[in-house]
Order: structure tokens, then sequence, then C-alpha cells
């Protein structure tokens, strides 16, 4: 593929190839300072043409790679970074193996970890790249890996997807730590932030995950705190993950040592700013 | 293009050339893209390689082991299924490899569960399955009527809770190809395994693979059943002398020897499976078909876009004859 | 009546834990993971390489259980019916 693009994220290396140059161009941008993979990739990406012809009259790239969804529909040229970004999705939803992979953001404290995790568009991704800006190691937003063999959480370090009103939140980062604003995508207007430079170099450290939290944002919800117990959390948890199924009885062993080890708790919250501080509690109380 | 194709197969017929791989990514892609990726790692078991190249050969190990318990299981729910009818139920494909734990099912990927049953058993199997839990995946009147009345087999199932698909077939090819497979031999000589299942006899087993191969199908996953085909002529050859005659009489009497002898060609020049001398003659056809199995790239891309589409178009014709096809295709346009 | 006998494996129950009064069951055979609210990881139990029908069930975990004597057949053949779909139990 005549444009392409190495790329280390945690423990995992991405091979992105692409026969346009300009989605490559802006994610060598949006991951600068990431390290390039050394030795052979875990997973290859590719953004195609959907079929040959189309390719200049009328641009639309299709999401292929190792591992693919048959039905996708493809995205217009001008969303490529963000085509790049859901082939990246797909090769660990589809094809990790090595890690448990749960659909949660992570960030860290002193070797301890703390998951948000839930729905989408509950508030996990926001709310994971705040702490990040607080204080906190920023570990993920999208996928928490946790180890088979000693139960820690790895990092995984992508690009945070802000969608709508969330960008305006970081609106002091620094410029060139944001992608290109991408309107008309199926989630409205994303804009993509660049994790920290701490988190940039973390990347490699794990950490012991020591309180999961289910968070809730919604304008007028009055903050509250519930606890949530092994058995719901055991159960939501295989919901939120794509390879439980896959991995077999280290799977079983690994998330049920996690639900049994790790206090959970739902939070609600209206803002931000309450939602921080509600963590800050939590995370106090449990130490 | 085909380089990284043809790197993959000596690669798998002689792991120990593993140190001279460069580019372990392409390899890998290359892999996933022919459903190789289980079957490259556990022949590149014990070979020197670099550790994160290692450690995607574990990886890749333990989700074949995960996909045989799925499929081993699937086999068996059917089972439980039709236990009370008294039908010989004969595993095909790589169900039949993993269930009698042969060569061909190491690291092999499985997708559906691929059954042979008599013909005759046909609506009390239907039924079973039906009341077990499968349901037909397709609605449509029209190809339902195909499929029963050309077709080798019932139209899909699929299982309503675990999301699985059934194939059940009451013979090797459609009845409208050319060979005609004597189904009936097929099932009278098949071999029950532990626990009521059945599996074709050897021969038999390879020339179902080759008939799938070259008498039916385009080749997409060429690379992996003839695979297969190796593995299966080294095991049952090195098991019993007079295989090389039983299946040379066998498949005549299948009218499948071209099909088969292609397939010992092929897999001798491929993966270098010892197939007897006077085999050894190849056919003019014989480049394009290797042309075509190699047809991938090390990113996992299909190559040679002409020649794919000639086999695609050929598949057809394979399947049913040219009047026939014009009307399937034209009363499918209408729609 | 009896009813139809099953039979489970006999180490169905190998890796089952429990958390908070229910049974989270991993089936090594099948690759599944099943939750169960008693009696079904009784009546697992009471199966465990050894065929029954529902009154040998009941007499297996029967002092072990408040079992209303009414209708007790009737409800473990309904529990029974569920597990067999669930693959976890089968007839031998």
């Amino acid at each position: 593929m005549r444009h392409q693009l190495r790329l280390q994220v945690g423990p995992v290396a991405f091979r992105i190839g692409s026969e346009w140059a300009r989605p490559i161009a802006q994610l060598r941008r949006l991951y600068a300072g990431y390290p390039e993979p050394e030795g052979a990739c875990d997973f290859t990406v590719r953004l195609e043409a959907e079929t040959p012809w189309w390719r200049f009259v009328r641009p639309s790239v299709a999401i292929r790679g190792d591992y693919v969804l048959p039905d996708a529909a493809p995205l217009p040229l001008v969303l490529g970074l963000l085509a790049a970004e859901m082939g990246m999705n797909l090769q660990m939803a589809l094809g990790q193996r090595r890690f448990l992979l749960l659909h949660a953001g992570a960030v860290e404290r002193d070797g301890r970890a703390l998951l948000l995790t839930g729905e989408s568009g509950a508030g996990k991704s926001t709310l994971s790249a705040l702490l990040g800006e607080r204080g906190w190691r920023f570990m993920g937003d999208e996928f928490a890996l946790l180890d088979l063999d000693d139960g820690r959480l790895h990092p995984f370090p992508r690009a945070v997807s802000l969608k709508n009103e969330a960008a305006e939140l970081f609106a002091g980062m620094a410029p060139d730590r944001f992608g290109p604003v991408l309107e008309g995508t199926p989630k409205g207007r994303i804009r993509h932030l660049r994790p920290n430079a701490a988190a940039i170099a973390a990347m490699a450290e794990p950490a012991v995950p020591a309180l999961i939290l289910f968070p809730r944002f919604g304008a007028g919800l009055a903050a509250a705190v519930r606890p949530v117990g092994a058995a719901e959390l055991f159960m939501r948890l295989t919901q939120a993950s794509t390879n439980y199924v896959a991995l077999g009885p280290r799977g079983f062993d690994s998330l049920l040592r996690l639900c049994r080890d790790t206090p959970a708790k739902a939070i609600d919250y209206a803002s931000s700013e309450e939602a921080v501080a509600l963590v800050e509690q939590l995370w106090e109380a449990g130490r | 293009m085909s380089a990284v194709a043809l790197q993959l197969t000596r690669l798998l017929s002689n792991p120990p050339t593993a140190p001279e791989v460069k580019d372990w990514t392409a390899i890998l892609s290359c892999a996933r893209a022919e459903s190789l990726a289980g079957t490259l790692a556990f022949r590149l078991q014990g070979q020197p390689l670099p550790v994160e190249v290692e450690r995607l050969m574990e990886d890749a190990r333990r989700a074949s082991l995960t996909v045989h318990t799925e499929a081993l299981w699937e086999a068996e729910m059917a089972r439980r299924a039709l236990a009370p009818f008294a039908i010989p139920v004969i595993l095909l494909k790589g169900t039949a490899y993993a269930a009698a734990g042969l060569d061909a099912a190491q690291g092999r990927s499985i997708g559906d569960l691929d059954i042979l049953v008599p013909r005759t058993a046909l609506p009390k199997v239907e039924q079973a399955l039906l009341a077990g839990g499968w349901e037909w995946v397709k609605e449509d009147a029209y190809d339902d009527a195909y499929y029963r009345q050309w077709m080798h087999e019932l139209p899909p199932l699929i299982h309503r809770a675990r999301d699985k698909m059934i194939d059940v077939h009451h013979t090797i090819l459609p009845l409208t190809a050319r060979p005609t497979p004597d189904a009936q031999a097929l099932i009278a000589d098949s071999i029950p395994l532990e626990g009521g299942l059945r599996i074709l006899a050897p021969a038999d087993m390879v020339i179902h693979a080759a008939a799938h191969l070259f008498a039916d199908g385009d080749l997409a996953g060429g690379l992996r059943n003839l695979w297969d085909i190796d593995r299966l002529l080294r095991q049952f050859a090195a098991a019993d002398a007079g295989f090389w005659q039983a299946l040379h009489a066998r498949a005549k009497r299948h009218t499948l020897l071209p099909a088969v002898h292609r397939a010992g060609r092929l897999a001798n020049d491929l993966y270098g499976t010892p197939v007897p001398e006077s085999w050894r003659v190849w056919d003019s056809a014989d480049p394009l078909f290797k042309a075509r199995l190699l047809a991938r790239d090390g990113w996992g891309r299909a190559t040679r876009r002409a020649l794919r589409f000639g086999f695609y178009v050929r598949s057809h014709a394979l399947r049913m004859p040219l009047p026939m096809l014009a009307r399937h295709l034209w009363t499918k346009a209408r729609r | 009546m009896a009813g139809s006998a099953y039979i489970a494996d006999a180490d169905i129950l190998a890796a089952a834990a429990e958390l908070e009064g229910l049974t989270f069951l991993y089936d090594a055979r099948s690759g599944q993971t099943h939750i169960l609210a008693p009696p079904a990881p009784q009546i697992l139990e009471a199966l465990a390489g050894r065929a029954g029908d529902a009154e040998d069930i009941l007499q297996r975990i029967g002092d072990r259980f408040d079992v209303p004597a009414e209708g007790a057949a009737h409800a473990l053949a309904a529990r029974l019916a569920e597990l067999e779909a669930a693959g976890l139990v089968r007839r031998p």
C-alpha cells in the first residue's frame, strides 16, 4: 500500500496502510511522539477504495484489515482519520487474544487503576480524559486490557474521541494535541485529542485494578453513588467485553478474580466537576 | 504479489526456514487472510522466532483451542438433537478432523458445522433441528426451492441461542454438477467415532476435500484446503501401504479422479506432499490454479482480480449447466 | 410420574464460583459461561456423573432443600428442560 504508518499503543503494535496520503498524514500528526513498533506488528488495518473506480470520483473509504466486519459501510474520504481509528478498534475487538478486553476507560495513580465502564455515551471517555489532565495518569478511554496471568491492567492510550460539546472541556489544551474537526460522523461532530506526555511516557506500565465505576452523566441528575455487587459486576463486564467468550477458561478465571477483588460503584453526576469530585472522594475512601 | 503467499507455503511445509523471514507482519496478514494463522502457529512451535512473533503465535495457538472447543460442541449439540432418530450423522471438513484427532486438525480454523446424512433422512433431520432451536437463515422461497431441488445441502440453518450455523449435506457436490459422487457409498463406508457421530473413510475424506476445492467453489481459502489435503494424504499414506491404490479406485467410483489428481499435483508442488510419480504430470491448467491459490499479498489483500473473476465464473458453471444458470441468474436479478 | 432421565458430565461443576448467592459456571466442554440460581446448581450436582429423573433428583437434594411437596416434580421438570436447552444436562 502506497501510504503507511506503524504505531505502538501500549502493548499493541499496528500497521496501517492507506490508498490515500491524507489519513496517514493526519494520523502521524495526531500520534506525534508515540514510539515506533520494534519488530512485527500485532494487527494490520487497511483503508481501501470501496471499488476501484470510485477512488477519484466519489472517494469512499472501506475499513479492512486482518479482521473485518463483512457488512461495514464505507466512510467518506474526509473522515479517513476516523476510519483508521475505527479500523484499529475493530482489530482489537475481533482479534485481541492476549488480554481480556473491557470496554472501559482507565486512569492510574500510585500504581493503582481506576476503571470507568458502562454504555457508550454515558461519559466514561470524557471523564477518563479529564482525569488524565487532573493529576491522574491516563491509560485509555476505549479499551482496558486485563492481563490474563496476573490480573493487572495494561495501558492502551489511543487518541480520545471527543463528541460535540465534550471537546469544549479541553479547550485549554495545546492546539497541536487536537486532530481535525470531523463533521457528519455517525456520532455527530467529533475531534480527537492526543493523550498528554505523561500518558505516552508511561504507556508500558501496567497497574493493579483498585476501583471500578459506572459513570452516568445527565444534565438534571442528582449526584449519587450506588454500590454494584460482584454478581452484577461480572454480568455487566461480560457484556462490555468483545473477546470474553474467545478466551475460554482463562477469561472466566481472570474476570472472576477482578470482580471478587475490586469494589465497584455506580455514580450519577450533572457536571464534570461533580464527577471529578465524586471520583476523588471514592478513591480516598477506598485507600 | 504472490511472493509472500509462496513464502507462507514454504514456512508451513518447512518450519526450520523461519529464520529466513524478514517481514513477519506480512506473513501474519497473509496467513490470517488465508485462515492459516493457527496452522502456522502450530507448525512454528519450537522454532526460534523474534519474541513478539512468538507471543503472537502463542495467542494464535490458544485461539485455535477455543475454536475447536466451540466446533466440537456444535457437533455434540447436533448429535443430541438427532440421537433419537437413529440416523447416521457424518461430520465433514474441519469438525471431522478435530473430532477424529487428525493431523489436519492442528491449528485449523473451523467455521460452520457441516454434516452428511442420507437424502431420505432429510425431512426428519430438518424437523429435529428446528425442534432443537435451529432456524432458517434465509426466508426467501425461491432460494429455498432452488436449494432443495438442486443443491447438495439443505438451506442454511442457524441456532437461535448459540448463533452458530449448520450445513446439512446429502451428497458432496451439487446434483447439477457433472461428477456424480456415490453418496450412499460415502455413508455406508463411514467410520464411527466414540459417542455416536461418524466420519468419512480416509479415501473419501481426501476425495471430499479435493471435490470441495476443485469441483465446487472458486478456490477462496484454497491454500488452507490444500493444506488439509497435504496433511490427510501424509497421515493416511503412512498408516496404510495400499492407500494410494484405494484412493485411486475410490476416486474413480466417485467420478472425481481429475479433482483428486489435481489436488495431489498442487499439494506436491506447494507443500511437498509425497504423491506417486505417475501423478506428477502437470496439465496446462495447473499454473492457473496455482496462481489463483497464491493470489494474496503481504497486506492480506486479494490480488489477480481478473484471474479471480475467471474462477468465480467457473464456480457457477461447475454448479449448474449453462441454460439453468442463465435462468437462475435471471430470476435472481428480477427480485 | 417420573419423567425423563437426564445426566450431566461428572466434572460439570469443576469451574464454578459463587457470587452473592448466584453460581457462575464455566462449562469447559462448551466454552460457555452460565449464571445459575438455586435449584439449578443443586440439580447439576445431583446429576453429575449419574443419571436421574425428577424423583431421583428430589431424593438427592430434598434433604438440603425446602422443596414444597405439591408440584415439586413439575417445577423440576421445567428446570431440567431449561438445563437441557442450555446443554448442561442431556438424555443418557
